[in-house]
């Protein structure tokens, strides 16, 4: 019974990674105002890429570097279109994703079902990980899992006690009052939009080199969408949002579960995508408070100079 | 010693497309004075200053401080010169703390937790200048004094000589006005400059030492405050004799046509802004809602829109029950609304004048049959309103954006008059517009009101509700402190109760109202 | 001195300006494409080709040009009414599936004992209705819950693709299918007359046609296509002008997701005479629909040439991945460049660019 359990919380930590490391990227991109949709094709982008560059290299760390920057450019043209050019940013993440999951496609063709020989090993971290049942849980997992949660703390720190973060939030809140106050709000935006996608590269790469140690189109299985669902439920809030990575991680790994006792994998599979409309929807009975947590100007294009 | 000791614009010239906003203006401004700039909406006072802050190029012209050039390309370089700018409308982050704004773009802040080494120089500041700010306070929980006072010190804090305020009274009660004129004649004393931009001829004249008048993007007069009087000032303002008062001819009221009894109403942020109002308006009257914003009047008005609900009380119009009806049944009713933001709420800036003429009508029989619309009666409907009310438009198919402000707050008013409403809710009519719109828009809204009309106006202009209205309610904090016949009031009575007194509870005159 | 590069807004934005940025946007965008094939080691010219020889270059090709464009010219049009109203509807897929499954189930079991004329309309009709029924649960999450329709129409998408394959492989599983995931065929009178030698499923085309015209007339000549603008281009100044939102929403919504259901009868009842997995039956033809209709400036009649247009390189893109190897991936790929290229345009469209030398003061 314990072992069972154990191997069920240390599945939601692995499942739920991935989700954390998107939503805390969609999150600091949203808090500077971008809306960024295109995290499915970004994630895409940094599996296939992750996967191919480990394979070509032989290392897993410079495929984890290739992901994230690969991340980080799709990002860009995101940027570019939507902070430069002020597009419609709804249409713009919707351009990113179709990009991402065909170039992923694509690139990624002869790479479909190699097995991958070059693994990032977990890390057992020495004195901890002889913690009965908790040890192995938390402290003898991948080392993108504790890169996970030190850039979450680093990010909450980092939005609520720097200057930094008030300038990036401010960006979010009231542009026009950053602008006057000598902040550049494009070359923050550009950051963000950035390091979120950088994030989601990262995600992307724990896919295929940690999850499922494969590359297939459809890897990312509509986890992009979920991350924008949970940055909403985190509030905007990276210490939140591993409460939501690590629900979801769970909900993920119970498909697998509940699938010997009977229940048609076709309603499972259903399940995660079932629960991030729940999870919408109770969202919506609380509107108020959420619209006043979310950054003022989301989505909302800014003109230098418009007041 | 003060980092600026005189500072001087030579010759500034900066035009857009190609109307002139500036054309060799010349200003000079010393260390200790408080230099009015004058002009009507469009005169070019904004775009000068927003020169001065480094908001916008310039296209010719230059700028010296002490004698010597500098070039200012950016907010940081005029923040790093000891200049600071407050504007209109403030440059705040509405669900940050106090700490937080003021540390926003502050060089000498910390790294790490920076709020809290500026709330520690908050308090310095505060008692060096009388300004009492509670660093950990949220800005929306801040009356508008309170705001402005918070952009002040942020000015301050980041090392301004040179405080450039743009139109500052306009969300001040009379009492906090002269709060702030104490503060500026303070700073002014410790060396400080102040270029006050404002269209207020009294405020000029009260404050400043000197004024510089602009009109149409040129220099119409340069005077000490002490050798002129407002006529002169608003004869170099508009460059004509402009009429103070238009006459409002004594009429007979009429029948009633709205009573509105113990209204609730709830705002956005849960609690209540309206605190149970009663009043009654009647035809060939316009009752007027005098106050500073924020006290409750949009929400009033949005009940009585249909915008939003009320929790308790009832409204009544000609006799029938429109407590909590929706907009589309309140208009139908007969409940006309120029509503307070007219590009936000009053039109669809992306569409042509005559669909937008026809906007919340559209589905009056005559605009529309069943599921079509009459586009040939739309257009005809366009066409007079363009005419009665003197709107300047290439034609009916221009995109509605490209119209001025005040053109476009004509037409709103035609469309919204026209339909022979029963009652008619102004929101700040003539905010933002040129003199020419404003008497314009004030002389329609009394003649409509010679012709039967009844008149809900809101406004923060003082002059404006005294010239227009028979009967004034002054409303604070959710509640009307009075409601007063225009015949018998004052404007000092309003302005107390505007901050929440009441007229004859202080003795004498100039006792500080009890205001923040 | 200093050099900057603004935009500058337009005051006015003539005909002349905008088709001319399309077509140069179009051009960049396959310029671009072209660049994607020279990574992948393939003659950008040729592919080109290929892909236009494909589609326009024989007869059979445009009549799979002309069937392709059928379930574009649907969805497309119907997203163009959403659109216009800011109501981000990715859910075509899905809708198309749930229009697709309502269809069969008529056509499974009334086929057998009712004539065509019947059948067919009855059909058309279920799938109206399940595409309409589909589409209305996002209008009502977000109306209702504000929730964001770009996530609850792509959750549906999942929730319905994954309802169909336990459809397929458990209690619809066909009888007559030697244990593939079909469904049972279509019964005679259920199946849709095709033109003969093509696949052109003509009924669903007029009906098709009919929809694009009809919903032309809906966003400009009525008092709901006015609200809908209105809806979209300034929410505040509609809830002034006292528009109902749910109902604008609901309303169109209906219309975009039984347009979309429509486009699913098609495609069951005219091209596979069964279900089979999702991505079979809708063909990303829902995400397509998404650039048709942005290419046609949200213009329902210009979305039946948008269609055509798309339908080619659809066909085209089938062509060269049998010559070329490319996978189907390839047609996201061209998607995504077009409709970034698009909007890049719409940016040029609605600015200038200056380039000034300012002298700041």
């Amino acid at each position: 019974m314990e072992g069972i359990l154990i191997s069920i919380l240390t599945r939601t930590l692995i499942a739920g990674t991935p989700l954390l490391l998107g939503t805390l990227g969609e999150i600091i991109t949203e808090r500077s105002g971008v809306l960024n949709l295109g995290v499915e094709g970004m994630m895409a982008v940094g599996a296939m890429s992750a996967f191919t560059v480990t394979l070509t290299t032989g290392s897993p760390w410079i495929g984890l570097l290739a992901a994230v920057l690969a991340g980080a450019l799709a990002a860009g043209i995101h940027a570019f279109v939507s902070v430069s050019l002020r597009a419609n940013q709804v249409v713009s993440g919707l351009a990113l994703t179709m990009l991402g999951l065909g170039v992923s496609g694509l690139f990624g063709r002869p790479f479909i079902g190699r097995p991958l020989p070059q693994k990032l090993n977990a890390i057992r971290i020495p004195g901890l990980a002889e913690i009965p049942v908790v040890g192995r849980i938390l402290f003898s997992q991948d080392p993108l899992f504790y890169l996970a949660v030190v850039l979450g703390i680093l990010l909450w720190i980092l939005l609520n006690r720097t200057r930094w973060g008030i300038e990036i939030r401010s960006v979010g809140e009231n542009p026009a009052a950053a602008e006057v106050q000598g902040i550049s709000v494009g070359r923050i935006r550009y950051l963000c939009v950035l390091l979120g996608g950088a994030l989601a590269g990262m995600a992307g790469a724990h896919l295929s080199l940690v999850y499922s140690k494969s590359w297939t189109e459809g890897l990312t299985g509509g986890r992009g969408w979920i991350v924008i669902a949970l940055t909403i439920f985190a509030l905007w809030n990276p210490l939140r949002a591993f409460l939501g990575a690590f629900l979801f991680g769970c909900i993920f790994v119970l498909q697998y579960l509940l699938q010997p006792i009977g229940v048609p994998p076709n309603f499972l599979a259903m399940m995660p995508y079932l629960a991030t409309l729940a999870v919408l929807l109770a969202g919506g009975l609380r509107r108020d408070r959420r619209r006043l947590l979310a950054p003022a100007k989301l989505g909302e294009p800014y003109s230098k100079g418009e007041r | 010693m003060p980092k600026i000791e005189v500072l001087e614009m030579s010759n500034i010239s900066k035009s857009f497309h190609t109307t002139r906003a500036n054309h060799r203006l010349n200003l000079r401004i010393q260390a200790g004075e408080i230099l009015g700039l004058l002009g009507e909406n469009g005169a070019g006072k904004t775009t000068l200053m927003n020169i001065l802050y480094g908001l916008i190029p310039v296209d010719e012209g230059e700028i010296r401080i002490n004698g010597r050039a500098v070039r200012i390309e950016s907010p940081r370089d005029a923040i790093d010169l000891g200049i600071g700018m407050v504007h209109q409308h403030f440059m705040l982050i509405q669900n940050h703390t106090v700490a937080e704004n003021i540390a926003l773009g502050l060089s000498g802040a910390p790294f790490l937790s920076p709020s809290r080494n500026v709330a520690r120089r908050l308090e310095e500041f505060g008692r060096r200048f009388g300004l009492k700010i509670n660093p950990q306070e949220r800005i929306w929980q801040l009356s508008a004094g309170e705001q402005q006072r918070v952009e002040i010190v942020k000015a301050l804090v980041k090392g301004a000589d040179l405080l450039i305020l743009d139109e500052p009274t306009s969300v001040l009660t009379p009492q906090e006005t002269d709060e702030l004129f104490a503060i500026l004649r303070r700073m002014a004393a410790e060396g400080h400059s102040v270029i006050f931009i404002s269209h207020k001829l009294e405020e000029i004249l009260s404050i400043c030492h000197r004024v510089l008048v602009l009109r149409k993007g040129e220099v119409a007069g340069k005077e000490e405050t002490k050798d002129v009087d407002k006529r002169e000032l608003a004869r170099m303002m508009v460059g004509r004799e402009i009429i103070f008062r238009i006459e409002r001819p004594q009429l007979e009221q009429g029948e009633m046509v709205l009573d509105v009894e113990e209204l609730v109403v709830p705002g956005d942020r849960q609690q209540m802004a309206v605190r149970g109002v009663c009043f009654q308006i009647f035809r060939n009257e316009i009752f007027g809602i005098a106050g500073v914003s924020g006290n409750g009047q949009r929400e009033l008005v949005e009940a009585v829109t249909g915008l939003r609900k009320a929790t308790e009380g009832t409204i009544v119009l000609g006799g029938q029950n429109i407590t909590n009806a929706s907009a589309r049944v309140v208009a139908s009713r007969g409940i006309s609304h120029v509503p307070e933001e007219r590009i936000k709420f009053g039109i669809v800036p992306n569409m042509f004048v005559y669909e937008n003429a026809v906007l919340k009508q559209h589905r009056r029989r005559l605009f529309s049959r069943v599921l079509f619309l009459n586009y040939g009666s739309i257009r005809k409907h366009a066409s007079a309103i363009i005419e009665r009310f003197n709107v300047s438009v290439p034609t009916i198919d221009t995109p509605i954006k490209n119209l001025s402000g005040g053109n476009i707050q004509k037409l709103i008013l035609g469309r919204e008059i026209s339909g022979q409403p029963a009652l008619l809710v102004a929101a700040h009519p003539t905010y933002g517009l040129d003199v020419g719109a404003t008497e314009y828009i004030r002389k329609q809204l009394l003649q409509k009101r010679e012709q039967g009309l009844a008149v809900l106006l809101v406004s923060e202009d003082l002059e404006e509700i005294f010239e227009l209205c028979d009967r004034i309610a002054v409303m604070y904090e959710g509640r009307f402190m009075g409601i007063l016949a225009t015949a018998e009031a004052t404007m000092e009575d309003v302005g107390l109760m505007m901050a929440g007194s009441q007229p004859g509870a202080t003795a004498g005159g100039g006792a500080k109202g009890a205001g923040k | 001195m200093s050099v900057s590069i603004r935009l500058q807004p337009r005051r006015e934005v003539s005909a002349a300006i905008q088709l001319a940025v399309l077509v140069l946007s179009l051009l960049a965008g396959f310029v671009a494409v072209g660049l994607v094939f020279v990574v992948k080691g393939v003659n950008p010219f040729f592919a080109l080709w290929k892909i236009l020889a494909g589609s326009f270059g024989s007869p059979y090709g445009i009549s799979e040009t002309i069937t392709k464009a059928i379930p574009l010219i649907l969805i497309g049009s119907g997203l163009t009414l959403a659109f216009r109203a800011k109501f981000w509807n990715i859910g075509a897929e899905s809708q198309l599936l749930i229009g697709a499954i309502f269809a069969t189930w008529v056509g499974l079991n009334l086929g057998v004992g009712l004539p065509a004329w019947l059948v067919v309309p009855l059909m058309f009709l279920a799938g109206f209705l399940g595409g309409a029924l589909w589409g209305v649960l996002p209008a009502l999450f977000k109306v209702r819950f504000g929730v964001n329709e770009v996530i609850s129409t792509l959750m549906l998408n999942y929730v319905a693709a994954e309802f169909l394959t336990l459809l397929i492989v458990g209690p619809w599983k066909g009888a007559t299918q030697q244990g593939f995931p079909y469904t049972d065929d279509l019964p005679a009178a259920a199946v849709l007359p095709l033109i003969p030698g093509t696949r052109i499923h003509y009924f669903t085309l007029l009906v098709a046609l009919a929809c694009a015209v009809l919903l032309f007339f809906l966003i400009y000549s009525t008092k709901f296509g006015y609200e809908l603008r209105v809806v979209g281009e300034n929410p505040e100044a509609a809830r002034y002008a006292g528009i109902d939102f749910l109902r604008t929403t609901v309303v169109l919504m209906v219309i975009s997701g039984g347009v979309a259901g429509l486009a699913g009868v098609g495609e069951a009842a005219g091209i596979h005479h069964h279900l089979t997995y999702p991505t079979v039956i809708s063909g990303g033809y829902g995400f397509t629909a998404i650039i048709v209709a942005w290419l046609a400036k949200l213009n329902p009649l210009a979305a039946i040439i948008s269609a055509l247009f798309f339908a080619g390189i659809l066909v085209g893109g089938d062509a060269i991945q049998i010559s070329l190897g490319l996978p189907a991936a390839t047609v996201h790929v061209f998607n995504g460049i077009l409709l970034f290229f698009l909007i890049m345009g719409d940016t040029f469209v609605n600015n200038r660019i200056v380039v000034s030398a300012q002298r700041r003061a």
